[in-house]
């Protein structure tokens, strides 16, 4: 053993037999494992063991806030902070101030999704082992990988490295730490 | 079910209209990546560039005099205070919504023709709008202090005043330019990562730093797409009731005031109908040229242009409506200001405009009832153009007809637009091409993993 690893890489053709390795490497207990394609595949996500998906929840919790704090803010200076009596009007004029709560709960669900989605992926990430190896920039043009970290429990070098052979990738890497 | 397969056993696209046959994962990614990175830039593109340039630094000029004279330079005075700057503002902005309308509603529908188009459109829609965005802070008597619409802990203990539209105008066109710009950005992040690695590929450096940079990082995990694409839907699930509220925003800046021509419950809809319209002729009038140029015919096919006939058919119909409920309430309310700004349209000053305006954007489009003129290019193209100016005349009509005339004939008066006016209105279509040409440069202009995504399903395909 040299230089430490960061995990055993195979390279795939085609979406199908990325899928099918995913699949076959689950059945033999992998759960860490990473599949990379350079475009969305529907069920990946479950076959790599992603359970729950937070995205929806911190979306509709950063348009409450947005919704209420801005509706709050206007209330405060309507009424409490900044009172203008027009002909005795009503301080609390709800109905306009729903223009601006709108919008503002629109704008708290957006900021929360995108950066929601970019901190739990783990984005911005500018450097990763797997840029070290040369093939993989073809993960966002043409080609499928899969990846066997050592930090998964069901890693071994010898055992992962033939399970990985015989799922006929078209090569197998290892990836230095 | 059989496919086609290339020698790495890849799928290969077939002809589903929106996508031509040929295509596997690589060149369609190598096409799109090939304008960004490795075409040179050419002799047309560089004298467009040049003579949009003329035009920025022209409307950058008549913002330095705005500046230092002040809204005088214009052709506004009393009673028409709201002239081309409005005008200009709510054209813009209404160009501005077919991008987000594309992206986030046909996504939502599912519609595949929207895969090809949904990223320029997307930045037509970013520069219509920071453009639009400009003109009511230029259009204040004093720009330097826009700022104080903002809610924020200031010393003169002021709060901006929320039952006035001008400040819901502030809020939705602020949530607009940030939503479409995040909407944008992570639709490019998978684009600019495949730009990064192929840079890395071709061993040109400083192209893979700066878009490695733009990308943060993004590997295509399949924990990240999944995350990705929930993320991508709901911000398309959220823009579109922010499209429809922006322009009902804007139109509720002249509804809610009960100047003759302006107070109309139905500008709301009509606005955003008209909104639709006008951004759909620009989506036009950007692809036939982008397709033209770049080659990209087998991914911007004739079946994306005839769609959006058929889209510019509908739109034109919803707005025609408008014009006729405007004309029925006039009369049917028996307010005689109301039947007055009515009548003048027809026949007062500015009834060329009036008439033009219909001939534009009612009278022409009906040609788009004919099959063989919704795939004929050139005509398309110049129908485009048609409408945008019509759009464009209505939203002055809109703005100006109403107030030349409005209560007291002693208090009527005329605008003529001066030479400053001119210069900013053509000036922000310089800015807004010239933005445009920067982007198809400089950013992939087709979403390239849909794209990916697009030859796989066309491939499965059962013919």
């Amino acid at each position: 053993m040299s230089a430490p690893l960061y995990g055993l890489l195979a390279e795939f053709p085609t979406a199908d037999a990325l899928m099918a390795a995913a699949r076959a490497v689950r059945e033999h207990g992998f759960r860490r494992f990473e599949a990379y394609s350079p475009f969305a595949l529907e069920g990946l996500d479950e076959l790599v063991g992603l359970k729950r998906n937070h995205v929806p929840l911190i979306t509709l919790i950063g348009g409450l806030l947005g919704g209420a704090g801005t509706y709050f803010m206007q209330w405060y200076s309507a009424v409490i902070d900044y009172p203008i009596n027009v002909g005795g009007r009503p301080l609390h004029s709800w109905p306009s101030f729903i223009p601006a709560t709108f919008e503002f709960t629109i704008l708290g669900a957006a900021l929360a999704a995108v950066f929601g989605m970019l901190l739990l992926n783990g984005l911005p990430k500018l450097y990763h082992p797997l840029f070290a190896v040369e093939e993989f920039e073809l993960a966002t043009r043409n080609r499928f990988y899969l990846c066997l970290p050592v930090s998964d429990p069901a890693f071994s070098r010898d055992r992962s490295e033939r399970l990985l052979r015989s799922l006929q990738p078209l090569f197998v890497r290892e990836v230095p730490a | 079910m059989s496919t086609e397969h290339n020698r790495a056993g890849q799928p290969v696209s077939r002809d589903i209209g929106v996508l031509r046959a040929g295509y596997d994962y690589a060149s369609v990614t190598d096409k799109i990546a090939g304008v960004v990175l490795d075409r040179s830039f050419g002799k047309v593109w560089w004298t467009a560039f040049g003579l949009t340039f003329i035009g920025v630094l022209a409307f950058f000029g008549a913002m330095v005099w705005l500046f230092i004279e002040g809204v005088g330079i214009w052709g506004v005075n009393i009673p028409v205070a709201w002239g081309f700057a409005i005008g200009n503002f709510v054209w813009w902005i209404g160009i501005g919504h077919a991008g987000t309308f594309i992206s986030a509603v046909l996504l939502l529908l599912r519609q595949k023709w929207r895969t090809s188009i949904n990223r320029f459109a997307e930045a037509m829609t970013l520069f219509a709008a920071g453009i639009a965005g400009i003109f009511p802070i230029l259009h204040l008597g004093r720009p330097w202090f826009f700022y104080w619409l903002v809610p924020y802990p200031n010393i003169m203990n002021l709060w901006p005043q929320w039952r006035s539209p001008l400040v819901w105008d502030f809020f939705a066109i602020s949530t607009y330019l940030l939503v479409s710009l995040l909407f944008w950005y992570v639709g490019l992040l998978p684009d600019l990562a495949s730009l990064r690695d192929r840079a890395g590929r071709h061993g040109q450096r400083g192209k893979q730093v700066v878009y490695g940079l733009l990308a943060l990082g993004w590997r295509g995990e399949a924990r990240h797409w999944a995350r990705y694409e929930t993320a991508y839907l709901l911000l398309a699930g959220l823009a579109t009731p922010l499209v429809v509220s922006v322009h009902t925003i804007v139109a509720l800046d002249f509804a809610i005031g009960n100047t003759p021509g302006y107070h109309s419950t139905i500008f709301p809809p009509y606005f955003v109908a008209g909104a639709l319209f006008s951004g759909f002729a620009m989506v036009l009038s950007l692809a036939i040229p982008l397709r033209h140029f770049f080659g990209l015919k087998d991914f911007i096919t004739e079946r994306h242009l005839a769609n959006a006939g058929k889209v510019l058919l509908a739109t034109s119909a919803m707005v025609a409506y408008g014009y006729a409920a405007e004309i029925f309430t006039a009369f049917y309310s028996g307010d005689v200001y109301e039947r007055h700004v009515t009548i003048d349209r027809w026949v007062g000053a500015y009834a060329p405009i009036y008439w033009s305006m219909l001939v534009c954007n009612v009278l022409l489009p009906q040609l788009l009832w004919w099959r063989r003129l919704r795939h004929h290019v050139p005509t398309l193209f110049v129908l485009s153009l048609v409408i945008n100016l019509g759009m464009w005349m209505e939203r002055f009509l809109i703005v100006v007809s109403s107030l030349h005339q409005d209560f007291l004939p002693s208090a009527w008066g005329m605008f003529y637009p001066t030479m400053w006016d001119w210069v900013q209105l053509l000036g922000s279509v310089a800015l807004f091409v010239w933005l445009f040409l920067l982007f198809v440069r400089f950013l992939p202009a087709i979403s390239m993993a849909e794209m990916r995504g697009l030859v796989r399903d066309s491939a499965r395909e059962p013919t």
